[in-house]
């Protein structure tokens, strides 16, 4: 398996258990050495198996947050917190700036013990932060815990990673967490990389496993373009094809991301009248996957910029007549639209 | 007296019980399985045959004792340090496996954890290893301890019996006895003996409850 991901950015390694995540994060650290393998960071290789290279891990600077915090116990928060940054050459990551970020401050007097799962975790973080890395791996740092600690240090990582400008390798197989983080996305199915590049791209390819998920569905980035108060509307422009959805408080301009759900999209061949519908986005068809375990195919509807997904059964594409290359038109409800934000 | 030998053995057994139990616990190596034996031996050998191979050893004209009188003018055999020795060799085992629990017991992790923070060899030995496992270390020193001043019969074989100079509490008791109406002195030293043994089992228990509340378990 071969990959690269852009630094500074976040890259998601997503696949069912077993497939061979944490094996990549354990070598990129430096825990587990493959028999064969290289490992390259802006420019350093880390292990290089055919050139006799190998930086041990105390040596790396990649920084490594697992899903149990694994905080030092017979340590204070701001003691395991220094832990890695004396032993790092000063560099840019700041003390009080890590704990600003991740709002530990008034932790830091405490026994790791005493913390709560979200509070560990985030102490885990700041503390691998500290530690001045060129590369920072999470595997699976939310997995433990309940999805009310969950949504409580999401947005503590979201400030981090407009804060901070390192490259960042994320093990889950939380879609949630994927969309919210990831700028790329690495897809590992038994042992094997099946597909990596921009999530937009990953999440609306047809043909990949993502596609054969329940919540499949197409990432777009978009920008806040017009609010229309009078109609309770706001306009999102996504590069050439635009959507209508539920007035948002955004300022005009801002970047969102939005995810539209495969099964929420229609598919048309000529546009319909007298429907409550906002939402009829020309488009032409790319490629259509068959989903044999859920009687159903998937239709990839290329944009202008991007692209859509349409969970569809095989009947319609015969009444329509669809083939890859050919018009197509999706009908999406403006309530169907999920605006994530950035 | 009987105090002094204790101090002396654990202080210089301990250590070298860190190290070993840290060896064994860590690392595979040829013959380990024999060092293990070695280590236990003194455990389950007679303590008057430990004393006899200590004289061989460590007499005047033994390989090792020999050398220490030649080199550094060391004589052990029927002195205080002679004693010391003595019960070291019989604590060690005890000392050994008390170590060796509580390092198997840290969590592995942990070292992972420090490795990657930048933590070399000895650095995560002394800052997570050694502090996590010291509960198990610091009982391991107490009941060495404990168990040194009950030590006979290596002491008596090796060391003799030299009032003030190599006569611990029991041996002392043991002598008393071989006194016509040495009975009350026996009884006296007997009670003093009982009574550091309490203490130092019950401190054990102490420390170690302190120690693991400090750790968080």
């Amino acid at each position: 398996m071969a990959f690269e991901v852009p630094s500074p950015g976040v890259t998601v390694l997503f696949g069912p258990s077993g497939a061979g995540k944490s094996t990549i994060i354990l070598a990129a650290a430096g825990l587990l050495r493959p028999d064969a393998c290289r490992i390259e960071v802006d420019g350093q290789v880390m292990v290089d198996t055919e050139a006799g290279l190998w930086l041990s891990p105390e040596r790396r600077r990649v920084g490594l947050v697992f899903q149990d915090a694994r905080l030092f116990p017979h340590m204070s928060v701001a003691t395991n917190l220094r832990f890695g940054m004396r032993r790092a050459r000063p560099g840019t990551v700041t003390f009080d700036e890590v704990v600003e970020l991740l709002g530990i401050g008034e932790l830091l007097g405490r026994r790791p013990h005493t913390l709560s799962g979200g509070e560990r975790q985030r102490v885990a973080i700041g503390r691998a932060l500290l530690a001045q890395p060129h590369l920072l791996l999470m595997d699976e740092p939310l997995a433990s815990l309940d999805s009310a600690r969950k949504a409580e240090i999401l947005p503590y990582l979201t400030r981090l990673k407009t804060a901070l400008r390192l490259p960042v390798l994320y093990v889950t197989h939380d879609l949630d967490e994927v969309t919210r983080l990831a700028d790329s996305m690495v897809l590992v199915e038994a042992g094997r990389v099946v597909g990596f590049g921009p999530l937009a791209e990953i999440a609306a390819r047809a043909d990949l496993p993502l596609a054969l998920r329940d919540d499949a569905g197409a990432l777009l980035h978009c920008r806040v373009a017009e609010h229309d108060p009078g109609r309770e509307l706001t306009r999102l422009d996504a590069g050439g094809a635009e959507f209508l959805v539920p007035l948002l408080d955004l300022p005009l301009g801002r970047e969102v991301r939005v995810r539209i759900p495969a099964r929420e999209v229609i598919l048309a061949g000529k546009a319909p009248e007298a429907i409550s519908l906002h939402n009829v986005i020309a488009g032409t068809v790319r490629q259509i996957a068959g989903d044999p375990a859920r009687r159903a195919v998937m239709v990839e509807v290329g944009l202008p910029d991007g692209a859509l997904l349409a969970r569809v059964t095989p009947d319609a594409i015969a009444r329509l007549a669809l083939s890859p290359g050919g018009p197509v038109l999706a009908l999406i409800k403006s309530t169907s639209i999920e605006v994530l934000g950035d | 007296m009987t105090l002094i030998v204790a101090a002396r053995a654990v202080s210089f057994g301990l250590p070298l019980a860190v190290a070993m139990a840290w060896l064994l616990a860590r690392y595979r190596f040829p013959g380990r399985a024999w060092v293990n034996a070695l280590v236990h031996l003194p455990l389950v050998l007679p303590p008057v045959v430990t004393g006899w191979l200590l004289l061989i050893l460590f007499g005047i004209r033994g390989p090792i004792g020999s050398l220490l009188l030649a080199w550094f003018d060391v004589r052990l055999v029927f002195t205080t340090a002679g004693a010391s020795l003595a019960c070291a060799v019989m604590t060690f085992p005890v000392m050994v496996r008390s170590v060796r629990l509580s390092l198997e017991a840290v969590d592995p992790g942990l070292d992972q954890a420090a490795r990657t923070l930048g933590a070399g060899r000895l650095d995560r030995l002394f800052n997570v290893t050694l502090p996590l496992a010291s509960p198990g270390i610091l009982v391991g020193g107490i009941v060495g301890f404990a168990t040194c001043l009950g030590e006979f019969g290596a002491v008596i074989t090796f060391a003799a019996n030299i009032p003030g100079q190599t006569q611990t509490l029991p041996l002392a008791i043991y002598a008393a006895l071989q006194v016509p109406g040495g009975e009350m002195k026996a009884a006296e030293l007997s009670l003093v003996s009982l009574t550091l043994a309490l203490v130092g089992l019950l401190l054990s228990e102490w420390v170690a409850k302190r120690l693991n509340v400090a750790l968080g378990r």
